[in-house]
């Protein structure tokens, strides 16, 4: 069958297996490279290859504990079942990704970040362990004291090291499931790195960023801090049900959209209405936690509005020191282009020491775009200014860059690939990326 | 007081389906199936998702001596049951082994015939509860293709249909399930058509909202009513050339 990344590109012919247990996992093992398949929610060719074993099965919550936080799960459950379960009990994800729609596996894996992670770090620093089957289908405990090397390689490490079966991560407590949003209007580039800069010790943060503005009004944003809210915070209403925070209604994205419908002069509009809007409602107010952490997860299936062909992310991390200058030539580049993201997201990094994961202290954008000849023109231009500025890229998200770009803006993936060669991974696990990517 | 549901043959994904739909409504529930070790990682699953009480109970459908035991070994006398035991055999093997024929009647009809009979009672006496039988499609007209299963599941839909009959003036509902083609474990790699599947967790909200509702019959998918009357409203004559 045709297996693909949420982008939709590439789609790669691949066999794709659902066991339902330990045993069945181990039997798929050995008849060639296989990875690991969560929700399918990484962008790009991380989750698809020759086989790609789906973890859509192990979805057992195995224990919590009210007094750390700890919760012990399968692979395959999804920080939605998460959510669902214990927020009522007052208990939030200590990192989440702009979706819900991922697994614990796949976040990992990923080692995905959130809004929170200038504050308290990436999903990995919540890991207490895991479980990790390797190309055997023995099983390994990892964590920071038990094989903690495999560990660390795990961490963002893509589902090259193995099968992550079931981990345990901390949750943390939270007085309510609303959010006290702040948000700020900055007219330019430099206006919205200040207001991050300014708001630092914000809990989260995050900014649309309008990549079709020109000129003096380059790179001009909404910057959204935001805090937990406590119950005193919350009006009396809310405070008698606190964990009722308004969800948001799920629309589907009925059909593929056809091609023109995201065009340069739709973007724009988009762009322009949003910042209008959002510069009107700036200041304070409570809000859901849905749509505060998960705006796009509203729409299902929003991946259908770029059309049959797909889309591609552009996410790269540019270091603190050239953040503006980076910044500027990537928007440059795409205003020149008139390629237009239809959403872009920028956010500040905090410092990150870990073996394989994407994020460092800076700057870390993110821009979707259609796959076409512009798009695709324009791309390594802005892969080659991220290098040039000394920046790197989220593997989650990529479906394009080369092995080359790779090696040059992240030499860390060149030890992972002797690992993996010396230790027998490589020739038990392999995605499409990693066979692009060569690691 | 806390409501509670039985589902006998807890294993499939039919009724680990239910299980969450049912612990989500507020339900305590009583997990059964053949061998109880099999239902405990689904059991401390559903106490942590949905902070239920989950007892977990050995029931034999074909062990027909053991159901009085069985229902008197239960915490209680539960408001709602689900039976969901059912077991397809293979039709060329039931053609030629009757002793393979057997075993697919009785774990299709006479078990859970039985068995939900036996629960009648208790419930009839108490003026109130839910049976649900998960019958099938399959028992609305034999084929070919898989009549011995069919016939099993004709003689539970019957059976249902009796007994609903029999208690429709008592405060006792009694409710049959067909859920058409559903993506599970058994028709895993199966090429069904994607219209007249259903995934487990909808035929769990058709079950609910059946309950909900004081329905008598569903299909989960309103196009199996269309096609399955297509196919009993055609002649014998025709039918019997047909392969379906």
């Amino acid at each position: 069958m045709k297996l693909s990344g949420w982008g939709r590109y590439p789609r790669v012919e691949g066999k794709l297996s659902t066991p339902r247990s330990m045993a069945e996992i181990a039997a798929l093992l050995g008849n060639g490279p296989v990875i690991a398949r969560g929700m399918g929610r990484a962008y790009g060719d991380a989750a698809i290859g020759p086989h790609a074993i789906s973890t859509r099965h192990l979805t057992h919550m195995i224990a919590f504990d009210e007094t750390t936080g700890q919760l012990v799960a399968e692979a395959g459950v999804t920080l939605k079942d998460i959510l669902s379960s214990f927020l009522p009990r007052g208990w939030f994800l200590s990192v989440t990704p702009g979706t819900q729609f991922v697994s614990l596996g796949g976040a990992i894996a990923s080692d995905v970040h959130g809004k929170n992670h200038h504050s308290e770090g990436s999903f990995g620093t919540f890991v207490d362990w895991f479980d990790l089957m390797g190309p055997d289908g023995r099983v390994t405990r990892c964590s920071r004291d038990e094989n903690a090397d495999l560990f660390h390689w795990t961490l963002g490490g893509m589902g090259l090291t193995g099968i992550i079966l079931r981990a345990a991560i901390r949750l943390k407590r939270v007085e309510s499931g609303w959010i006290r949003q702040t948000t700020i209007a900055a007219p330019d580039l430099d206006a919205a790195l200040d207001a991050f800069e300014r708001t630092y010790s914000a809990t989260y943060s995050m900014a649309w960023i309008d990549c079709a503005a020109t000129g003096s009004a380059m790179g001009r944003s909404l910057v959204m801090n935001g805090e937990h809210a406590t119950l005193a915070e919350l009006p009396p209403e809310k405070r008698a049900k606190p964990f009722a925070a308004r969800g948001h209604l799920s629309p589907r994205v009925p059909v593929d959209f056809p091609g023109f419908a995201l065009n340069p002069w739709s973007i724009r509009a988009f762009n322009q209405l949003y910042w209008t809007k959002g510069r009107l409602s700036a200041g304070t107010g409570l809000t859901g936690w849905e749509p505060f952490f998960y705006p796009l997860d509203a729409i299902r299936d929003w991946n259908r509005i770029y059309g049959r062909r797909g889309f591609m992310q552009f996410q790269c991390v540019v270091p603190l020191e050239s953040r503006a200058e980076g910044l500027r030539a990537i928007l440059r580049a795409i205003s020149d282009s008139s390629a237009g993201s239809f959403l872009a997201v920028l956010k500040r990094f905090g410092p990150q020491d870990s073996r394989l994961s994407f994020p460092m202290e800076g700057y870390t954008l993110a821009l979707d775009f259609p796959v076409n000849r512009r798009s695709l023109d324009l791309m390594p231009r802005l892969d080659a200014i991220t290098a040039d500025h000394g920046g790197r890229f989220y593997l989650a998200k990529d479906s394009r860059i080369s092995a080359q770009t790779l090696r040059r803006t992240d030499p860390r993936w060149a030890d992972f690939a002797a690992m993996r060669r010396d230790s027998g991974l490589a020739a038990a696990f392999a995605s499409a990326q990693s066979e692009r990517l060569d690691t | 007081m806390t409501p509670t549901l039985l589902i006998l043959g807890a294993t499939s994904d039919m009724a680990r389906a239910c299980a969450h739909r049912y612990a989500r409504e507020g339900y305590d529930l009583m997990l059964a199936a053949r061998d109880p070790d099999t239902l405990e990682a689904d059991a401390q699953d559903l106490r942590l998702r949905h902070g239920r009480i989950v007892t977990c109970h050995a029931f034999d459908a074909l062990d027909i001596d053991s159901f009085a035991d069985f229902i008197n070994g239960l915490p209680h006398l539960p408001d709602s049951v689900i039976c969901a035991i059912g077991a397809m055999g293979d039709q060329n093997e039931s053609q030629i082994d009757p002793a393979a024929a057997a075993k697919v009647m009785r774990a299709n009809y006479e078990g859970p015939a039985l068995i939900l009979g036996a629960l009648a009672q208790k419930m009839q006496a108490r003026d109130h509860g839910v049976l649900i039988g998960i019958s099938s499609v399959a028992g609305d007209r034999g084929r070919a293709s898989n009549y011995v299963y069919g016939s099993a599941k004709a003689g539970f839909t019957a059976f249902l249909s009796g007994l609903r009959n029999r208690l429709a003036k008592t405060g006792v509902q009694v409710i049959t399930v067909k859920p058409g083609f559903v993506a599970t474990k058994m028709t895993e790699g199966m090429d069904l058509n994607p219209r007249l599947t259903a995934l487990p967790e909808e035929v769990a909200e058709a079950i609910w909202q059946a309950q909900a509702h004081k329905r008598d019959v569903i299909y989960v998918r309103r196009i199996w009513r269309m096609v399955m009357t297509i196919i009993r409203l055609l002649p014998e004559i025709i039918f019997k050339r047909t392969q379906l």
